[in-house]
């Protein structure tokens, strides 16, 4: 089990008015998985991946990572949790627009305290990969956004986390970027990485094994009954 | 760290104007800090070179009542003491650290020196035959002073040159008539001190003159001074030490011994002989100069506390225009520290550039003005240093601000501005 969600709640604040996003969010992903979550804009499914990531506590209910509740958590342990168990892929790639592609894709590492011969030499690994063993040299503004993406994956992968957590990963592609992306997820995900991806495109969706709708808030998991 | 640095000096070099405009404030205050500081120096040096002496070594020994150096311009005699001999003059040249005493008198008010119904305002000194050796004059033009007219009683003069040159500026000295108290004395020659031109300096008094514009000096023979002014007045001693280190020593030796001999009854007495205690006194005059000049390191400071605001001010843009990159990285898992020091690490570089550049724009400047305004100028390596280190930490200050501000930052706002 890689991650158990009991009962995620969670709500935010204008003013005095409580505004309640998720409820009663209950998940779990076991290795080797290949979930996606879809839902409308507006459905709360940031805010899960949020939580899922570890950017952001739920208000009630039990998450755990790998076995670690994160509510105890304060804002350093819970960089070092995702910097541990979570590779995140955004929709606009958020590549550091100075660095190489090397260097982007062993960014993480340095945070994890790798020597830097080790984290060149596994973000060397990590970019051979995702096929863009002849671009570490590149600059991110002389990458097509495919590669750029690609990079993003490799990036994620680096740390070998538990976790990949992507949101919309082709939203900013073509359709032709798009697909190889999905590819690559596939054959990842093959390779034995556990993968949740949030997205609003049931094209996109389809290509996980299992797909959770979420809307205004619950989400509904196949195979187990709709609360 | 390196990586920090690295990235600093990129991010500088990318807003090339914003880095310089922002530097600005620092450079400044930097560079009038090494300025003043410079000026200061220079200043310090020169008094102390001036007071100790061209390289001549030359200390006074005069006599003092109470703690005051005795005026005797309205011709009062202290009777307690009496006129140094010739063997007294000898033994004192046989102390250690000695190597030569030259006895004189010396008036710099009231000496009645006159040119033509002209006062001339300078200092008039009845010396002996040593004394020109012993201070290094040489002679410019006509003769010093010859036995005959000590043996003679000639009523003779040599005078040196900015004494010619308040008197009778242009034109020949040797044959003009002097009147002192009435007498007429004729110049013979005129002097000047051999090592460079530089002005004579041993006594605070000195100094003063010399700051007003030095006016020179009179000399005559010890027995032309006994003809215009008291023949049994005590002599001043011009004590030649063996090394400028010996000087402090030697002065004291002499005027120990001058105290002890001259001086009748010299424990219960309120004459002594003292000499004049160069270093302390360049100590005085510098630590004069140094308080005022203190103020303008403060005002400098003020140019500094703008500069460190300004850099502040580009550290809260610098933050918020690199939110997403602030975001991406928390995201990824760097913690507090990491973006603090990232943050950190850029405003000082910011300031330690800045006070490079205000370092050598100082120095620039120090050695502008002394070529520009004559003022003298020494570069202080401590003062370096400091300002260096100061400029680093006005980033390390200025900056933490900002660098709290994005360490603190929530990596999902932080992603999600746009």
């Amino acid at each position: 089990m890689i991650l158990t969600m009991d009962k995620i709640c969670k709500s935010y604040y204008r003013g005095k008015n409580e505004v309640p996003v998720l409820h009663d969010i209950c998940l779990s992903v076991n290795k080797g998985d290949y979930l996606a979550i879809m839902g409308p804009s507006g459905s709360g499914k940031s805010t899960l991946m949020n939580i899922i990531g570890c950017l952001d506590k739920p208000s009630s209910g039990v998450y755990r990572l790998e076995g670690e509740d994160i509510a105890a958590r304060k804002d350093n342990a819970l960089a070092e949790l995702r910097n541990k168990y979570i590779g995140f892929i955004f929709q606009s790639f958020y590549l550091m627009p100075s660095m190489s592609a090397l260097e982007n894709v062993a960014l993480p590492l340095m945070y994890a305290g790798v020597p830097k011969k080790e984290r060149l030499e596994r973000a060397k690994e990590a970019l051979q990969g995702v096929g863009l063993a002849d671009r570490m040299k590149f600059l991110p503004n002389q990458l097509s956004g495919g590669q750029c993406q690609r990079v993003a994956i490799a990036r994620a992968m680096a740390g070998r986390p538990a976790l990949l957590l992507a949101d919309e990963p082709t939203g900013a592609l073509d359709t032709a970027s798009g697909d190889q992306i999905m590819d690559l997820f596939d054959e990842i995900n093959a390779a034995g990485s556990t993968i949740i991806m949030i997205t609003h495109e049931p094209s996109i969706a389809a290509r996980a094994k299992t797909v959770c709708h979420i809307r205004d808030g619950r989400l509904s998991v196949p195979g187990e009954e709709v609360q | 760290m390196l990586g920090n640095i690295h990235q600093a000096f990129q991010g500088v070099w990318h807003h090339k104007l914003r880095s310089f405009l922002t530097m600005l404030g620092i450079i400044i205050g930097i560079a009038a800090i090494i300025t003043i500081v410079s000026t200061i120096k220079g200043t310090n040096d020169q008094i102390k070179e001036n007071l100790i002496g061209s390289g001549n070594n030359v200390v006074v020994v005069s006599l003092h009542q109470g703690d005051y150096q005795m005026d005797l311009s309205d011709g009062q005699r202290p009777e307690d003491v009496s006129v140094i001999s010739e063997e007294t003059r000898q033994s004192l040249e046989a102390l250690e650290g000695v190597s030569a005493v030259s006895l004189f008198r010396q008036r710099q008010w009231g000496a009645q020196v006159m040119y033509r119904g002209t006062e001339y305002n300078g200092y008039t000194l009845g010396v002996d035959e040593h004394y020109f050796p012993v201070y290094g004059y040489r002679l410019c033009y006509g003769r010093s002073f010859l036995p005959e007219d000590r043996s003679e009683n000639r009523k003779v003069a040599v005078m040196d040159a900015q004494a010619v040159a308040s008197l009778f500026p242009g034109e020949n000295a040797v044959g003009k008539v002097l009147e002192i108290k009435g007498e007429p004395f004729t110049v013979i020659g005129v002097v000047e001190r051999s090592s460079k031109f530089r002005p004579v300096i041993e006594t605070m008094s000195d100094y003063y003159m010399y700051a007003n514009e030095s006016s020179g000096s009179v000399f005559l023979t010890e027995q032309g001074w006994e003809i215009v002014f008291s023949f049994d007045e005590p002599q001043n001693a011009a004590v030649k030490a063996e090394s400028t280190d010996a000087m402090t020593t030697a002065g004291k030796t002499v005027a120990d011994h001058l105290t002890a001999k001259q001086i009748r009854d010299a424990k219960n007495s309120n004459y002594s002989y003292k000499s004049a205690d160069l270093l302390q006194q360049a100590e005085q005059l510098q630590s004069m100069s140094d308080s005022t000049n203190k103020l303008l390191i403060w005002i400098a400071g003020i140019s500094l506390l703008v500069g460190g605001i300004g850099v502040m001010n580009i550290m809260l843009v610098s933050v918020s225009e690199r939110t997403h990159e602030i975001g991406l990285k928390k995201a990824l898992g760097a913690k507090r520290r990491r973006i603090l020091g990232q943050f950190l690490t850029e405003a000082s570089v910011l300031t330690s550039l800045g006070g490079l550049l205000g370092i050598l724009g100082g120095i620039g400047l120090a050695k502008l003005l002394s070529s520009a305004m004559n003022t003298p100028t020494a570069i202080s390596i401590p003062a370096i240093i400091v300002a260096a280190a100061f400029s680093i930490l006005i980033g390390l200050i200025f900056g933490l601000l900002p660098a709290m501000k994005a360490a603190r930052m929530n990596p999902i706002d932080a992603l999600r501005r746009e």
